[in-house]
């Protein structure tokens, strides 16, 4: 195993973590749906690094070639694009009606708004 | 894309963040057409750098366009980014080499696919076939998630008008 | 943006090209990369680009609220009908090649349909999602 066959693999760590970095550290609830998109692509290099052969072409069968990558992963990517799409339009559609709730897009602050409304409502 | 990624966590305009994050796209569609996905690259560039911005625009004009401060420390979750960093580099140590054509995902049920999807099928994209012929639950399952969705956004966003009548 | 008399100019130009070109897309899939996701986002695209630059309303009275959402759950059904045809025509659901005398001109048609039904849908639900969005700030959304 050398730096070269596995480097494919780290990049994908790092941008994966790189989008889990945002969604946990930033307060703002658009920035962490961008991160979650970060982190879905990652995944999406996670799945077809290991599917390219090099010398190898996109597999549409013809006859000027004989290698073709792996398509398999290809199919389960296209469906996980279009579904990481559907997840990003609710959550955008969610965080639209928190703003129409509570003023505030910021964690920190929906957080102090519901905890006052707690404590008024218990006292 | 690092150099991109980086400017995303650290930018507080969100607008601009909006346009990193279609650049980013972008970039990730261009690394997938070098790792011969042609298929996907499409799809990555169309919905992730179109859809994508568009929607995210929409939600930030609706929403304001800046990020407050962060107030808390990063430190705890810069430490858990970073053991997760380290168990998963750890991880991927046992995975296949880049362009193994004898690992586990060329051999099993592909060779088949390639050998006998354009004469079964007729159809010469491989993905194409296998997405609508050999795999067509999945398909099937995935424009109903994209129906659900449209349906929960209309349920989420949408107002009910009030008769006028009674207001005069 | 309606009177800037570059932006409408150039969108008249791209406007119907874009369409065509989600067409080609959408039937080329079986030949080169393409499909139904990526000619229905294509398609979509195209429609937002000119709400982007003639507004709201004039999107809105090209395409009504009522065809998009039609779209969006005809598409799903045409899908679901490729399948129970095939359960109809003896074989078990979603299977191609009893839909003709040749099994693989029955796989042609199933394939063809199928992304038919696909384009749809996503065509309908994005461009529905855009409207949802962009009139919820200036009191354009109805229902």
């Amino acid at each position: 195993m050398s730096f070269a066959s596995h480097y494919s693999y780290w990049v994908t760590v790092l941008l994966m973590v790189a989008g889990l970095y945002i969604v946990i550290a930033r307060g703002n609830l658009i920035k962490k749906l961008v991160g979650l998109s970060i982190f879905q692509t990652s995944v999406y290099l996670l799945y077809i690094a290991p599917g390219k052969l090099i010398g190898g072409t996109a597999p549409i069968v013809s006859d000027l070639f004989k290698v073709y990558s792996n398509p398999l992963p290809h199919v389960l990517i296209l469906t996980a694009i279009v579904v990481g799409i559907a997840t990003i339009a609710l959550g955008l559609a969610i965080v639209v009606r928190i703003r129409e709730a509570y003023n505030s897009i910021e964690e920190d602050e929906i957080l102090q708004a519901d905890q006052g409304a707690d404590r008024g409502a218990g006292a | 894309m690092a150099a991109t990624v980086l400017a995303i966590i650290l930018q507080r305009n969100l607008y601009s963040v909006v346009v990193l994050a279609g650049v980013y796209s972008f970039l990730m569609a261009t690394v997938l057409v070098a790792l011969d996905a042609v298929d996907v690259a499409m799809t990555e560039a169309s919905v992730g750098a179109g859809i994508s911005t568009v929607l995210l625009l929409g939600a930030l004009h609706l929403c304001g366009g800046e990020e407050a401060k962060p107030i808390h420390r990063p430190w705890l979750p810069l430490a858990v980014s970073l053991a997760v960093v380290a168990a998963l580099i750890y991880g991927t140590l046992g995975l296949p080499a880049f362009s193994d054509p004898q690992s586990a995902p060329h051999t099993h049920v592909v060779p088949r696919y390639l050998k006998q999807g354009p004469q079964e099928t007729g159809v010469p994209n491989v993905v194409t076939a296998v997405l609508a012929s050999y795999r067509g639950y999945d398909t099937l399952g995935e424009t109903m998630v994209v129906f659900t969705a449209g349906i929960g956004v209309i349920a989420l966003l949408r107002r009910v008008r009030r008769r006028k009548e009674p207001e005069r | 943006m309606r009177r800037e008399p570059v932006l409408r100019v150039v969108g008249k130009l791209l406007i119907p090209y874009t369409l065509l070109f989600a067409l080609y897309v959408q039937f080329h899939g079986d030949f080169g990369p393409g499909g139904g996701f990526q000619a229905g986002v294509i398609a979509a695209s195209a429609i937002i680009f000119y709400a982007l630059i003639f507004g709201l309303p004039a999107a809105r009275r090209l395409v009504p609220d009522a065809v998009v959402e039609t779209m969006g759950a005809l598409g799903a059904l045409i899908y679901l009908g490729v399948g129970f045809a095939g359960l109809a025509l003896g074989g078990n659901f979603l299977d191609y090649f009893v839909l003709d005398a040749d099994p693989v001109a029955g796989q042609h048609r199933g394939i063809f349909w199928v992304e038919i039904g696909v384009l749809v849908t996503v065509a309908g639900v994005m461009l529905k999602i855009f409207y949802m969005f962009a009139g919820r700030g200036h009191g354009l959304d109805e229902r």
